[in-house]
């Protein structure tokens, strides 16, 4: 470094005023080793702060770019304002949208009024890390169940960082509503489903079991009754040590055309 | 050696270089949040991502 050539020499200019006036024992100013270890505690410095700064970039400003590209993204479906009086309910067999094709498409929105009255985050296809849960949030598992359907609509998302969209899971109580609406403006496909939270488990992430097509019986045929949804993310927080898995059950569909769910509207009040 | 060099080849008097601090602090806190801290989550520490899977080593 060029400070090694021009430090001993501004080192000695400043002997030679002040060595005169000044005890002659402060003379030696940096030695090699002494050089060495200041520029060894100024990386340490550097190094500090730096990692500082990650934590403040991971627990704070992937949620500031997250929470603001999701809002976008939830207007990028255009879903068109449903009238605010309260749907029937509907019970039978509920329309289905076909899986998207490829990773990464949004194909609806979710609305936990648990978390929030505003709290509605945009859905996306498939569980990759970059493509899907860092930037749009919540994922679907390619190949479960789409909402409505029978089977297990599993859904994963992150609990801390990057929007953190399943932040307050454990909060999540029985007969809580989880308000799902399937938007496709292309096939004029605009629907409701409200599912209500039956119950959470804890497990090590190998437990596949838990988003198979009738939650935790794996090979089991879904039947008519057995319309899912699964939602997964960290436990603890800041680990990856196990997934707190929430399972809730199809309550009712509605055409988003022709109301409003009352859960949100209870919300809104 | 670091610190001390910096202050030096910064021109001008003593609160123009700590002007010229601040905008070289924000560059670089800029250059790490945009492309250094992307890079580490993604390639060296990802953050954990909250899905269950079948491979062997799950995931961070």
């Amino acid at each position: 470094m060029t400070t090694h050539d021009t430090l001993p020499a501004h080192g000695g200019a400043q002997d030679e005023q002040v060595g005169r006036s000044r005890p002659p024992r402060r003379r030696p100013r940096q030695t090699v080793g002494g050089a060495l270890l200041s520029l060894l505690a100024e990386l340490l410095i550097i190094a500090g702060a730096a990692t500082g700064l990650y934590v403040l970039w991971t627990a704070w400003w992937t949620d500031v770019v997250a929470v603001h590209d999701q809002t976008a993204l939830v207007q990028d479906l255009q879903q068109v304002k449903p009238p605010s009086e309260v749907g029937t309910e509907r019970r039978g067999v509920a329309p289905v949208l076909a899986e998207p094709p490829g990773l990464s498409s949004v194909f609806g929105t979710m609305q936990i009024p648990r978390f929030g009255a505003d709290y509605n985050r945009p859905i996306g296809e498939g569980t990759d890390r970059e493509k899907v849960l860092n930037t749009i949030g919540l994922g679907h598992y390619q190949g479960t169940a789409m909402p409505g359907a029978e089977g297990n609509f599993a859904v994963a998302g992150h609990r801390v960082t990057y929007g953190k969209p399943l932040n307050q899971i454990a909060d999540l109580k029985p007969g809580d509503p989880i308000v799902v609406r399937v938007t496709d403006n292309a096939t004029n496909f605009d629907t409701w489903y409200v599912y209500k939270v039956t119950d959470s488990q804890i497990v090590t992430p190998d437990h596949v079991e838990t988003i198979a097509p009738v939650p935790n019986k794996p090979g089991v045929e879904p039947t008519g009754d057995d319309r899912w949804l699964t939602l997964t993310a960290c436990h603890p927080m800041w680990s990856a040590k196990e997934r707190f898995v929430t399972h809730a059950k199809l309550d009712y569909w509605m055409p988003a055309s022709e109301g409003t769910p009352k859960e949100l509207s209870e919300t809104a009040k | 050696m670091i610190f001390p060099f910096v202050w030096r080849v910064l021109p001008g008097p003593t609160a123009l270089k700590v002007i010229e601090l601040l905008v070289l602090l924000a560059v670089v806190v800029f250059a790490l949040f945009t492309w250094v801290f992307p890079f580490v989550a993604a390639d060296i520490l990802p953050p954990p991502d909250g899905t269950v899977d079948t491979s062997a080593t799950p995931t961070p």
